[in-house]
């Protein structure tokens, strides 16, 4: 156990404006799973990314087995015996498993591919690893926990020895992560070294033998798992006390705002994304949607919204029914919506923070008067939701693509609070935002709750749902496998229900 | 009655293979560097290259083969700066395309004036001639149809099951197709992508220089300003209508050969009407079959796509604009 296989020395990489890796040391021993704990932004990514030899670093040297290794490349890390599974997979979804893995790897004089050679190793190293995976299947056939296998055999087919997870859990379920945490305890036992990236604090106690925390491209520090808890390791990740909960009164609920009857909607590839759900939202309540990434929340949130066509069913809105209005006439009736990704819906990049902030009234009086902007009234509006929010920048003058992610998540959450909404319709709020940031968005949500909106949220952080949420919807392939008070929801029934069980009665 | 009876002759489907050569050369042109991930729109200007200076070779050296070998050089070479531009320079591929299109057609037009001048009635060059195949050639409608061509028809016929190993058998052709689909992908396994579509970007230069001189080099040994006559453009609608595969396209322009055998038929019967709408029809048949023959196409996703290397300083700021911001998370 004690013997060191990787070792990174004084690593620095710099990206225009920004230093993601600076002096960092890190020691890994052979068979052991180590962790690299930090928030988004901290560097865990970018230092993997050094070591897998997609990124140059701009200094520091890293040692493999014992080896200095110069110019580093993907395929050089390969054939030392480095393997890495991406955040985003790195399959190709037209292929076939078997062709996934031959990629690369035979590059012979004889340019014929073994496809059944191929297959056969695959099921050998599926049957000693516990990985059951159909080589013929193409990748986009395959469930997101069944391709993370076939991410995971990929490294293995080409032998490595030190495997890096990155943010793993963040597309699994509760029970498919336990699942992945076996599969990981039984690779180490095999003489298997893995570094795992995550942000999760449970994960963390739960699967890793040391832990290196890192924060702002620095590391904190590295500690054994069993010296440590949960508390300690938050205050190391963000550099001061966090409160690890939300403090919320009841829920006190008024008139029903949104009422959605059977709806059916479809995705981009003309499929049955939402299929025949319901469900009802009063004033002054929070409805979360738990579920994996990619079970039509993203659908549900368009159609709801004006983006997306409705192919039946109904969505009554203050007891009219709205189904396929337009955006405008929706927001016009006090609609808000907190998109998913801030920088393709939420936010208009190259424009600057006050121009920004009228996005939805700019047409309208005082900002315009006579079809003639008001930039003075603008300007006012802008400032006064900068301070209110606690938005942190130079001018508001400069694009709002300058500002932290955190900071356009602010000036998104502003723009939508202040038209006091009667229905706030809020997805992945906290996506790629550092605690602080997170904390105060969870605040002000609660808030909006409280001044009487109804509020819709949708999150794959069950977390996040489980802590906010009055009552929780688990969404499964488009469909609705239940509704859970918050009082009486666990994990462990939500993981189920987020599986596609429906909820048992 | 009389016109379909035309589709029975031997002689009407003798020259829709003829006719199909070039398309089908082309066509599988595009499909290799379509599977890599370069929207080919360029095949015309390809063409045109190879048939301007595959008819100048063949004059030059007075030998047929050497012209050819001069037109898959020239279609390889405007490739090549068509994948600079794309592939380096990450300008949109189908402006790159527009323009090596028309780069071809001003090369080839201002060179012919400055080799022949002003005279139109410049010299023929050695063309091909249709392969001796001895009695095989009298078997009735066969021979006429598949032992009477000259030896590119073999050739582009040939083509058709190799280029499907190539690209369903060997890591090359795994390789095209991968970096095609998701190219990060293959650079985590280790994979230049740029060398893979350089490499299939220049095998498309070849095929479309080839078919290019197919045009000239086959009867008329001639060259007039634009003689393609966008016939690129024809294999891009055939790279889409075979679905991206070597035999679904090659399928797709036997279809638009038959179109423009059927054509020259029809003007050899003598109705009155103005001939250029008889020349419409190949074209006519492009536009109908896309319309009415394919739903919503899906190519190889990542077509069209310029790969930026994330972790490279210069291009960040650049990318992130396009709110392609490479991964500086966690």
């Amino acid at each position: 156990m004690s013997e060191i296989i990787l070792e990174m020395k004084g690593v620095r990489k710099e990206f225009p404006g920004l230093v993601a890796n600076d002096n960092v040391n890190l020691q890994v021993k052979k068979g052991e799973i180590h962790v690299l704990l930090g928030e988004n932004g901290a560097g865990k990514s970018t230092l993997m990314n050094i070591l897998y030899g997609l990124y140059a670093a701009d200094g520091g040297e890293v040692i493999f087995k014992g080896n200095v290794i110069h110019d580093n490349t993907p395929k050089k890390a390969i054939g030392m015996g480095v393997g890495m599974v991406h955040q985003h997979f790195m399959l190709i979804p037209a292929l076939t498993v078997v062709e996934n893995m031959i990629l690369g790897m035979q590059e012979g004089p004889n340019p014929v591919i073994n496809k059944k050679e191929a297959a056969n190793k695959i099921l050998e190293l599926g049957k000693k690893f516990g990985l059951k995976v159909d080589p013929y299947a193409k990748v986009w056939q395959l469930s997101v926990g069944e391709q993370q296998r076939v991410e995971i055999l990929k490294a293995l087919f080409r032998g490595a020895e030190l495997l890096i997870l990155d943010e793993p859990t963040a597309v699994l379920t509760p029970q498919e992560t336990q699942e992945l945490f076996t599969l990981l305890r039984g690779l180490t036992k095999q003489g298997l070294t893995i570094i795992f990236i995550t942000h999760k604090l449970n994960e963390v106690m739960e699967i890793s033998d040391r832990i290196t925390i890192l924060q702002r491209g620095k590391v904190v520090g590295t500690v054994n798992t069993k010296d440590t808890n949960k508390q300690d390791l938050a205050r190391m990740m963000v550099g001061r006390d966090v409160v690890l909960s939300v403090d919320k009164a009841p829920a006190n609920p008024g008139a029903k705002v949104l009422e959605v009857k059977d709806l059916e909607v479809k995705n981009d590839k003309n499929l049955v994304a939402v299929n025949k759900l319901s469900f009802e939202i009063r004033a002054g309540e929070i409805f979360g949607i738990a579920g994996v990434d990619g079970n039509g929340q993203s659908e549900l949130v368009e159609a709801l919204t004006g983006l997306r066509v409705v192919e039946s069913g109904e969505v009554i809105y203050n007891n009219e029914n709205v189904t396929n209005k337009p955006p405008r006439y929706l927001i016009e009736k006090g609609m808000a919506h907190i998109p998913e990704d801030r920088h393709l819906r939420g936010l208009v990049l190259n424009m600057s923070v006050k121009e920004n902030m009228v996005l939805e009234d700019f047409y309208r009086e005082p900002f315009t008067v006579n079809h003639f902007m008001k930039f003075d009234k603008i300007d006012a509006y802008s400032k006064e939701l900068i301070k209110e929010y606690d938005i942190r920048l130079s001018s508001d003058d400069i694009p709002v693509g300058n500002l932290s992610g955190g900071n356009q998540q602010k000036v998104v959450l502003a723009r939508m609070l202040q038209r006091n909404p009667n229905l706030l319709i809020v997805m992945h709020p906290t996506r790629g935002l550092d605690v602080g940031a997170i904390e105060f968005i969870h605040k002000r949500i609660i808030r909006a709750r409280d001044n009487g909106s109804a509020v819709l949220l949708i999150s794959t952080e069950l977390e996040e749902v489980l802590t906010l949420s009055d009552r929780i919807g688990v969404i499964y392939e488009g469909q609705l496998m239940g509704i859970v008070n918050q009082k009486d929801a666990n994990t462990n029934e939500l993981g189920l229900m987020m599986a596609g069980s429906h909820k048992a009665s | 009655m009389q016109i379909l009876s035309l589709l029975i002759e031997a002689d009407f489907w003798a020259a829709t293979l003829r006719l199909t050569t070039p398309l089908l050369l082309a066509a599988l042109g595009g499909v290799f560097s379509e599977r890599a991930g370069i929207n080919n729109m360029g095949l015309d200007g390809a063409m045109l290259m190879g048939a301007f200076f595959g008819y100048i070779g063949a004059l030059f050296t007075q030998n047929a083969f050497l012209g050819f070998v001069c037109a898959a050089i020239s279609g390889a070479l405007i490739m090549l700066l068509l994948g600079f531009m794309s592939i380096n320079v990450k300008v949109n591929q189908i402006v790159t395309a527009l323009g090596t299109n028309m780069l071809a057609l001003g090369v080839t037009s201002t060179a012919f004036r400055m080799i022949f001048g002003n005279d139109l009635a410049q010299l023929t060059s050695p063309g091909l001639v249709p392969v001796n195949f001895g009695s095989l050639s009298k078997i009735p409608f066969l021979g006429k149809v598949l032992f009477g061509q000259t030896p590119i028809v073999y050739l582009a016929i040939i083509l058709v099951p190799i280029s499907h190993y190539i690209m369903y058998n060997t890591h090359w052709g795994l390789k095209i197709r991968a970096t095609g689909e998701h190219p990060k992908a293959v650079d985590t396994v280790g994979i230049d992508v740029y060398k893979v579509r350089y490499v299939s970007l220049i095998i498309s230069g070849i095929l479309c220089g080839l078919g290019g001189a197919a045009v000239t080099l086959t009867g008329i040994n001639t060259f007039y300003d634009n003689i393609t006559a966008g016939r690129g453009f024809i294999a891009v609608a055939a790279v889409v209508f075979g679905k991206w595969s070597p035999v679904g396209a090659s399928l797709a322009t036997l279809l638009f050969g038959a179109g423009e055998a059927f054509q020259l038929r029809l003007q050899g019967l003598g109705f009155d009407i103005p001939y250029a709408y008889f020349y419409m029809l190949p074209y006519i048949v492009t536009m109908i079959s896309l319309i009415f023959f394919m739903g919503p196409s899906k190519g190889p996703a990542a077509t069209g796509q310029p790969y930026i290397k994330s972790g490279s300083k210069a291009k960040r700021k650049k990318v992130s604009r396009a709110g392609l911001k490479p991964e500086v998370k966690s």
